[in-house]
């Protein structure tokens, strides 16, 4: 699918983006903010005073005004010709120390776009959902406080125009993802959830932040290309940056581009894209440690999407996880944040498309993690673990697509598997709530009859993610797998330029893919088809703590959930339209086009005849049909004895899988009880030598005073009691002369006269 | 019959007073006290009128012990009504023994 735009890209010198300013973005992250604010402060007395309706119904009007407010700017962007579509609005300036100059600004691109409608729309679909599945909390104003604070912080990342916003959003996403993992904190079991979660996104985002300073520092200075082709560097001051022109001078305004360090996105992406500034060049020719820098980014960089994106190996988190409510795990844990880390490298494009290291590590962890997830999915029998592992497999697939170099397709799968994954997680709350909180497959079956809106759904959603054309999962996945087939730039780091690595790939996606229907499939089977196996009476494994005194045969959805999942569903499917690929329509996708101006990284694809592309299409709805087949064969009213036979023959390999390879183990025996002997050892230290030697200085210390105490007490006080008493007993001798009698006083004066007088005579 | 001189005033006046002041220092009896400053006073009063007479000239001295006589009027007036007070809480006008304002 190499088509013209991309030869005229090369072609084309591009130039600074062009920013359309506006004033009313700040609204879109501000109202789930001030419905988060008023829920988390004064929810517990409007709940209290005025039932649950006004919680819910802050919260979902705050979203609604959200996302009405970012279809104002989606229309305002569409309205722009397609180079001008950048929205800004920078509010004030947060600080500026040295180099460094955050604004607290919100950008719109079309990418960032695409996220925030993806965000509003699939968010208030969810808070609706969620008046249903919560209806029987007790502390409902909290989660809805916490999900408002999610959106917040996740509009947050997308919309801000820099590095410090992303990452404050990347933390709050974080923050909140833990409070809501963690939500019923009185289970040990998922608040432990909710830290490991926390725990193991810290190591990303490590690997995050040390990536964003060394692009930074890399950064550090200008450059300036001579006339002769050298580049020379020279350092900036910071209150003079330096301009350099590009070359292209169009007539409006003056195309200058600030060239140097910068956090702001904008500002990066035109030094790096220009190429006349000198400085992807000079990014490309620094080393660190004899390590290509750009690929020492990237890689970073990527240890922070891994993080937050649950790639291997960070992807521990995701599945315990699901501890949380349902609603969060299809919002949080499948449609928006653990998407950040692909919309992270997306909006990186220009800087990861310059390093073909960083291009294949990102790809290669993706495609091996989606092999990985979805291997694990096969076994699983809890319902939202087939789908945690799902969704993991499935950002895989995402990073593949990014990684290889299509970001639109990395992107549009972002987008697809919003739609279809939050069908199937609302599906599984909704045949979870259903169930009474039973989360086991093994005793559910025969729900298609009881629950038909859910079961179609479910269904719908199955056949988008298995990739069968009539729904948008294949346009996606087709479209990353052929892009990962035709890209042969890529490298393996330490290994350099891997030729087939981009067909390895293909490989370990195709295979994933059919896994990927294999195991849905088989939740489906398991879940809707046969005869209900549901014990009666059986409590243990409510996960989520209520249904009590219902039958015990389970019931469809209310209205709010059933309206929710036709909602996603039909997106599912729709939102086919905007990826059909150019081998049909012999025009690009409509996504494509529309992504166009926000993806500025120009990466080269091998040229294939339609007809291969045609043929790659094939096997990859064949790969769809096959795990179909085998999950409908082996599972379908569970009827089939075949896969107890062979569990007993694999035991082995199918306990490895279903232990999910040790992987938890594996950090239980190294990072964790390494950390905790670590631990032990600095207690020990602490105890014993910190403790001594702050004890010791406390006796020395007692010492002294004591020996301070007794001068106090004896010299200085017994000095001032003499004083005390020798003035008490003075005044005593003394007040005899006071008789207080005129007349003894008279004796006195007349005595005084008659001694002056005789002095007088007698000194005379 | 001498002449009378300035000196004759002089000492029936430091007689007058040396009295006064030993009966102000010397009696406990509070009337007698009184009577003491009286005499100390006239005594005073001797000293304005004969310096008026031998000295100054005119009548400015006659006039001072006018007033220092209506002072004293006075001054016995308040003096009495005291004592006679102090009879009546106590019995007793011995100055001495008049300490309650004492502390």
């Amino acid at each position: 699918m190499e088509h013209a735009e991309h030869a005229a890209h090369v072609a084309q010198q591009l130039g600074p983006l062009a920013t359309h300013a506006v004033s009313y973005l700040w609204l879109i992250p501000f109202f789930p903010l001030v419905g988060a604010v008023i829920n988390a402060t004064m929810g517990v007395r409007l709940q209290r005073k005025f039932g649950k309706g006004l919680v819910h119904s802050i919260s979902i009007g705050a979203m609604a005004l959200s996302f009405i407010t970012a279809c104002v700017a989606f229309a305002t962007l569409l309205g722009l010709d397609s180079e001008h579509r950048f929205l800004q609005d920078t509010l004030w300036n947060i600080f500026t120390a040295g180099k460094v100059s955050v604004d607290l600004g919100f950008a719109l691109d079309p990418l960032s776009m695409m996220m925030t409608l993806i965000i509003t729309f699939i968010g208030t679909l969810i808070h609706v959902f969620s008046t249903g599945y919560m209806a029987d909390e007790p502390s409902y104003w909290r989660f809805f406080a916490y999900l408002n604070l999610f959106i917040f912080s996740m509009l947050l990342l997308v919309m801000g125009d820099n590095f410090v916003l992303m990452f404050f959003g990347w933390e709050g996403v974080g923050l909140c993802s833990y409070l809501l993992i963690a939500f019923w904190y009185t289970d040990p079991q998922k608040a432990a959830a909710g830290m490991k979660a926390f725990v193991v996104n810290r190591f990303g985002d490590f690997g995050f932040i040390l990536g964003l300073f060394l692009l930074f520092w890399a950064l550090g200075g200008a450059w300036h290309k001579a006339p002769d082709g050298k580049t020379t560097y020279v350092e900036t001051d910071s209150h003079a940056a330096a301009y350099v022109a590009a070359a292209r001078g169009e007539g409006h305004g003056t195309p200058h581009v600030q060239v140097g360090p910068t956090l702001n996105f904008r500002q990066l992406r035109d030094q790096i894209v220009i190429t006349d500034t000198g400085v992807a060049e000079n990014l490309k020719s620094q080393t660190v440690f004899g390590f290509g820098l750009l690929a020492m980014v990237g890689i970073l960089l990527f240890v922070g999407a891994m993080g937050k994106s649950a790639q291997l190996p960070l992807h521990v988190w995701l599945p315990d996880a699901m501890a949380g409510p349902t609603p969060v795990s299809a919002l949080i844990h499948a449609a928006t944040m653990v998407t950040a880390g692909v919309y992270m490298v997306a909006r990186l494009n220009f800087i990861f498309a310059l390093s073909p290291t960083a291009m294949g590590w990102v790809a290669f962890i993706g495609a091996l993690t989606a092999l990985f997830a979805a291997s694990i999915g096969f076994f699983q029998y809890d319902i939202k673990k087939v789908l945690a592992y799902s969704t993991v497999s499935q950002l895989g697939f995402m990073f593949i697509g990014v990684g290889v170099g299509a970001y639109w397709a990395g992107a549009y799968h972002l987008l697809t598997h919003a739609f279809f994954k939050a069908t199937l997680f609302l599906g599984s709350g909704s045949v979870i709530l259903g169930c009474h909180h039973e989360q086991d497959m093994r005793k559910m079956g025969g729900l298609g009859k009881l629950m038909p809106v859910t079961k179609w759904t479910y269904l719908v959603a199955c056949f988008a993610i298995a990739g069968f054309p009539w729904a948008s999962g294949f346009y996606s996945k087709d479209e990353i797998l052929w892009k990962a087939f035709t890209q042969e730039g890529l490298a393996f780091p330490f290994l350099g330029m891997t030729p087939h690595l981009g067909q390895i790939i293909y490989l370990m996606g195709i295979i994933a893919a059919t896994g990927t229907s294999f195991y849905m499939f088989r939740s489906y089977y398991m879940t809707f088809t046969g005869e209900y196996r549901g014990g009666h009476g059986d409590e243990h494994g409510h996960g989520d703590d209520h249904g009590h005194g219902h039958t015990h045969v389970p019931h469809e959805s209310p209205r709010s959930i059933t309206f929710v999942l036709v909602a996603l569903a039909t997106g599912a499917v729709l939102a086919a339209v905007i990826g059909i690929p150019y081998a049909w329509t012999g025009h690009a996708p409509l996504l494509e086009a529309w992504l166009e101006p926000a993806l500025p990284a120009i990466v080269k694809f091998a040229e294939a005849s339609h007809s291969t592309e045609y043929l790659f299409q094939f096997i990859g709805v064949s790969a769809g049909a096959i795990g179909w087949f085998f999950a409908r064969m082996l599972y379908k009213d569970n009827e089939s004895k075949v896969p107890a036979q062979l569990l007993e023959r694999w035991k082995r390999a199918w306990t490895v899988v279903y232990n999910k390879y040790y992987v938890d183990e594996l950090y239980q025996g190294t990072v964790i009880r390494g950390s905790v002997g670590l631990a032990r050892a600095l207690s020990w230290f602490d105890k014993y030598l910190v403790d001594g030697l702050v004890n010791l200085a406390g006796s020395v210390t007692r010492a002294f005073a004591n020996i301070d105490g007794a001068i106090d007490r004896y010299l200085v006080d017994g000095a001032v009691n003499l004083v005390a008493n020798s003035t008490l007993s003075a005044g005593s001798i003394l007040r005899r002369v006071q008789t207080g009698r005129i007349q003894t006083y008279l004796y006195g004066a007349l005595v005084g006269a008659i001694a002056i007088v005789l002095i007088n005579f007698i000194l005379q | 019959m001498a002449h009378l001189t300035l000196t004759h005033f002089l000492v029936i006046s430091a007689l007058l007073f040396g009295f006064g002041l030993l009966a102000v220092v010397t009696r406990r009896n509070a009337v007698a006290v009184l009577m003491g400053i009286e005499l100390i006073l006239n005594a005073a009063n001797l000293n304005l009128v004969a310096f008026g007479r031998y000295v100054a000239g005119g009548i400015s001295g006659q006039v001072f012990s006018l007033f220092v006589i209506v002072l004293a009027a006075a001054e016995a007036a308040v003096g009495l009504a005291i004592i006679l007070t102090l009879y009546q809480m106590s019995r007793n006008i011995d100055a001495s023994a008049a300490t309650t304002l004492k502390e």
